[in-house]
């Protein structure tokens, strides 16, 4: 546990994804199996020990410490896990002081500090590889899976005694989830391929058919096995993605267009005789939408957009609920009937990867639209329907009907290229995205906070509001992009010359700047005061020209919601 | 809750000593003085008189400008003290930073220690705290929590040794409080055979010149301002917390970001700091300390001030201790993380 424990130690404080990756593949190398299978796992939120909850953590420690020294504590660290890492009674350091005196006045006079003694060495190594006698990573996953409700408590108090407060932290971290050291399912393949100069796609591809600690998967990495084989396994296929459309303008008859349907990208495979969901970075997120999981009945892997049944994208003919419905369902680990029930979601497919044990994805496009076409109404319509391709003759016509679809609150428009196989990643050429002119919006800026990494030392995150009609301004969204460098250093002695108050890492800014902000969306939000909440806000203008007053209201904000 | 005494009087601004007309550590400016140390939310400029170690009394000149050499002022060397209105005061150890002291007062056959702030690890800095018996201790609790254990310093150390090793091309620049955690990171690394010039802030050169004065010896130091951006890639820089994300730090090669404080126990409290790498070193006694000195000195009664209160209160209910909580106002625990001059 040791170097598990320095590597979630190091995670928690670096904020640079580089930095992170680095530290994950320097772990990934020099770990032995199958402690860095199960690590990884960790990272990733993969484990899963039903009888080790919060709840058992907290009755541990309540046999152990004082209640009250346990809520003073856990209302000073405000998290559950580490206030139990740190709590856990271990022997008190011994430590050098005065010893009892009798009486007052032994130490007389000046004090002298001591002489300066010999140089020691400093150079220390990092922890060692696990194995040494020290708990391992898998000992600690062997024990959790072995637990039962009753036992876990007993389970659990055993692995605290072996460890220091650090590896107790990286414990109750693995064991109840939530690791929150900023690893996303998709640093740590890439972390995978860098150890071990593998492609990115195959590990996308491979790291979810192998359980963990995917044993196979590292054999593989260092060559020590082939690849391993797929069949009958529901894995993911990476996705094909799309640049930006800047300017150009493409020839018809070689790229169709789609609408880009306002939802989230997903791929539903059905292998083996398992079917599962995936979102664009390839987690799992069927627990989310059972229903649909449910209604996947075929052999096949479909690539398209999830939405909710609604009117907002498209009117009645469109079909789709704005984003901000989606929201509602999305993040969930299990969900209600009633959920269900008021935001239906269904899949607009539009891409057929394979079906019935043919792997599509080499084909042009065209040849795969035309399977898909003959797929589809083999779906049930409730919740699989085909995403149209926009009828239009030349690209003017296209500009056209994209201009129109500020009005179906859809976000733009995709157009492929006919001939071009599926292809994983984002390739030049191929497939292109063209949203929607941004909604703008003046804002006055309120409050600014410091960045991270290198801009560490910029005020370079941006809260703003519009006024009410009352005269009071309101946050409506928070802004940390679209600037360049010299706008950014402009910004920031803004902040530091027309700081009104201070909350923690917060400054008040006198409210006089004007910053026109570009946003794809804005919904209704419960969570703000201004019950607004914008999608993509990003810096577009700074406003130095216009007066605060002139900013925009609320209102006006309030008439562009979807 | 046990009575005050009618000789000392806990006040919101500090501890007055009725029969000798002298408070303790004043938030505002009195008559008459006696300071623990130099940290000014325990010294403050414009008391008439000061009463202090000679140590306390120069880091007070050299900060408020204190006149050191007035004759209403006195200095005096631990174990030694003066008499007034019958109360006999005397300085002792506290372990804190260079010149820190408790005070010991006896009135009438009772005696009273008041800690300021203490620790009871060593430090090359300064002499290590001093054990008063006593009737009633008046202690700090800054870390009057259980969850506040500092590992060892030499750790620490290494570990902020292993971050230079590890970015040659960086500089690795330290938040260190100016008076007390600067010259013991400093001295601490010396003492681990660190001996390239350490750079320093200019906010904390006269500081380290004075503890150098006092016969601790911190080695080659050389200002930032005066050095180059190339020369400080690989080395160690240290600067007031508040510098550590500023601008100032710009002039630094892509520093990494260490902080050396008790607080950098508690992750959250880290990473609201932006701090990347972080180091418990503290110059206050953590919960172990804390709880073991109480049970060292053994008074009859315990005065809890400025910290976490509450929990070494519940700690002294726990073992069947005399405790009461004190409400001094003024008591940032500046050296622990709280913004201060540049």
């Amino acid at each position: 546990m040791k170097r598990f424990a320095a590597l979630i130690d190091r995670l928690v404080y670096t904020r640079s994804r580089n930095s992170k990756l680095a530290l994950i593949v320097d772990y990934l190398k020099h770990t032995p199996d199958p402690d860095r299978g199960w690590a990884l796992a960790a990272l990733t939120g993969a484990l899963d020990f039903p009888a080790v909850k919060a709840g058992t953590v907290r009755a541990l420690l309540a046999s152990r410490v004082d209640e009250e020294l346990f809520r003073l504590s856990r209302h000073f660290v405000g998290d559950t896990a580490e206030t139990a890492a740190l709590l856990w009674p271990e022997k008190p350091l011994h430590f050098r002081g005065g010893v009892g005196v009798g009486s007052i006045g032994l130490a007389q006079g000046r004090w002298t500090p001591p002489a300066a003694t010999k140089p020691a060495s400093w150079q220390v190594s990092l922890p060692s590889p696990e194995g040494e006698g020290g708990l391992s990573v898998t000992q600690v996953v062997d024990a959790l899976s072995a637990a039962t409700r009753s036992d876990a408590p007993a389970i659990l108090a055993s692995l605290l005694d072996r460890l220091d407060a650090d590896g107790r932290y990286a414990l109750l971290k693995l064991a109840l989830g939530g690791m929150r050291v900023g690893v996303s399912a998709r640093l740590a393949k890439q972390a995978f391929a860098q150890a071990f100069a593998v492609a990115i796609d195959d590990v996308e591809e491979l790291w979810h058919a192998i359980p963990p600690p995917y044993a196979q998967l590292f054999a593989w990495g260092e060559g020590r096995a082939a690849r391993p084989d797929l069949a009958d396994v529901a894995f993911f296929r990476p996705f094909m993605l799309a640049h930006p459309l800047e300017g150009e303008s493409l020839d018809l008859s070689d790229y169709v267009a789609e609408w880009k349907w306002d939802g989230i990208r997903v791929q539903i495979v059905r292998g083996g005789g398992e079917t599962r969901l995936y979102s664009r970075g390839g987690e799992e997120i069927g627990a989310a939408f059972p229903e649909l999981l449910a209604a996947f009945d075929q052999d096949a892997v479909i690539d398209g957009e999830l939405l909710v049944r609604g009117e907002a994208q498209g009117g009645a003919e469109g079909g789709a609920a704005s984003f901000n419905a989606l929201q509602q369902r999305l993040g969930r680990k299990t969900v209600t009937k009633k959920m269900l029930a008021d935001y239906p979601a269904f899949v607009r497919v539009y891409d057929l990867l394979a079906v019935d044990g043919n792997d599509l994805r080499g084909l042009p496009w065209t040849e795969r639209r035309r399977q898909l076409e003959a797929f589809v109404p083999r779906l049930a319509d409730s919740h699989f329907d085909l995403s149209p391709v926009i009828e239009a003759t030349h690209f003017g016509e296209l500009a056209e009907l994209r201009a129109g679809a500020r009005d179906a609150a859809i976000e733009g428009v995709m157009l492929k290229r006919r001939d071009a196989p599926y292809v994983a990643g984002r390739r030049a050429g191929l497939w292109y995205k063209w949203k929607r002119d941004p909604l703008v919006a003046d804002c006055v800026m309120m409050y600014a906070q410091r960045g991270n990494g290198r801009r560490a030392s910029f005020y370079s995150d941006y809260t703003f509001g519009c006024w009410t009609d009352a005269g009071e301004l309101l946050p409506v969204g928070k802004a940390y992009s679209g600037f360049t460098d010299a706008e950014l250093k402009w910004l920031d002695k803004f902040v530091r010359d027309h700081t009104i108050d201070r909350f923690g890492p917060v400054r008040e800014v006198e409210k006089t700047l004007v910053l026109e902000v570009a946003f794809d969306s804005i919904h209704a939000s419960k969570r703000h005061k201004s019950g607004l909440a914008m999608r993509f806000p990003r810096i577009a203008r700074i406003r130095r020209d216009k007066p605060a007053e002139e900013a925009d209201r609320i209102a006006t904000l309030r008439a562009m919601v979807t | 809750m046990a009575k005050a005494k009618p000789w000392l009087e806990p006040h919101p601004h500090g501890l007055y000593v009725r029969p000798a007309d002298l408070w303790i550590d004043p938030s505002r400016p009195v008559e008459r003085a006696a300071v623990t140390h130099g940290h000014a939310d325990h010294a403050r400029s414009g008391h008439h008189a000061v009463f202090a170690t000679p140590e306390t009394l120069a880091i007070m000149a050299l900060r408020y400008g204190v006149d050191a050499a007035a004759s209403r002022n006195a200095a005096f060397p631990y174990g030694d003290g003066f008499e007034r209105g019958g109360v006999r005061f005397s300085f002792h150890p506290a372990g804190h930073v260079l010149g820190s002291a408790q005070i010991a007062m006896e009135y009438r056959g009772e005696r009273i220690v008041v800690t300021g702030d203490y620790k009871r690890r060593p430090d090359p800095t300064c002499a290590p705290f001093e054990v008063v018996p006593c009737d009633i201790f008046i202690t700090e609790a800054t870390f009057g929590l259980p969850v506040f254990r500092h590992p060892p310093t030499e750790g620490e150390i290494a570990k902020l040794l292993a971050a230079v090793r590890a970015e040659p091309d960086r500089s690795v620049l330290v938040g260190a409080y100016a008076l007390g955690k600067a010259q013991r990171v400093i001295a601490e690394l010396r003492a681990a055979g660190w001996t390239a010039p350490v750079y320093i802030h200019g906010a904390l050169e006269k500081m380290c010149q004075l503890y150098a004065v006092h016969g601790v010896d911190l080695g080659d130091l050389r200002l930032v301002g005066e050095s180059d951006k190339a020369e400080m890639a690989g080395q160690i820089v240290l600067a007031p917390p508040s510098a550590l994300n500023d601008r100032w730090s710009r002039r630094l090669p892509d520093p990494v970001t260490p902080m050396a404080s008790g607080w950098m126990r508690v992750r959250q409290r880290a990473r609201q700091r932006m701090v990347e790498l972080p180091l418990v070193i503290s110059d206050h006694a953590d919960w172990d300390e804390l709880t073991a000195t109480i049970a060292e000195v053994n008074p009859q009664e315990s005065w809890i001030t400025h910290g976490s209160e509450e929990g070494l209160l519940r700690w002294c209910e726990m073992t069947q201790r005399k405790a009461r909580a004190l409400h001094l106002v003024g008591r940032d625990v500046e050296d622990e993380g709280g913004e201060e001059e540049a």
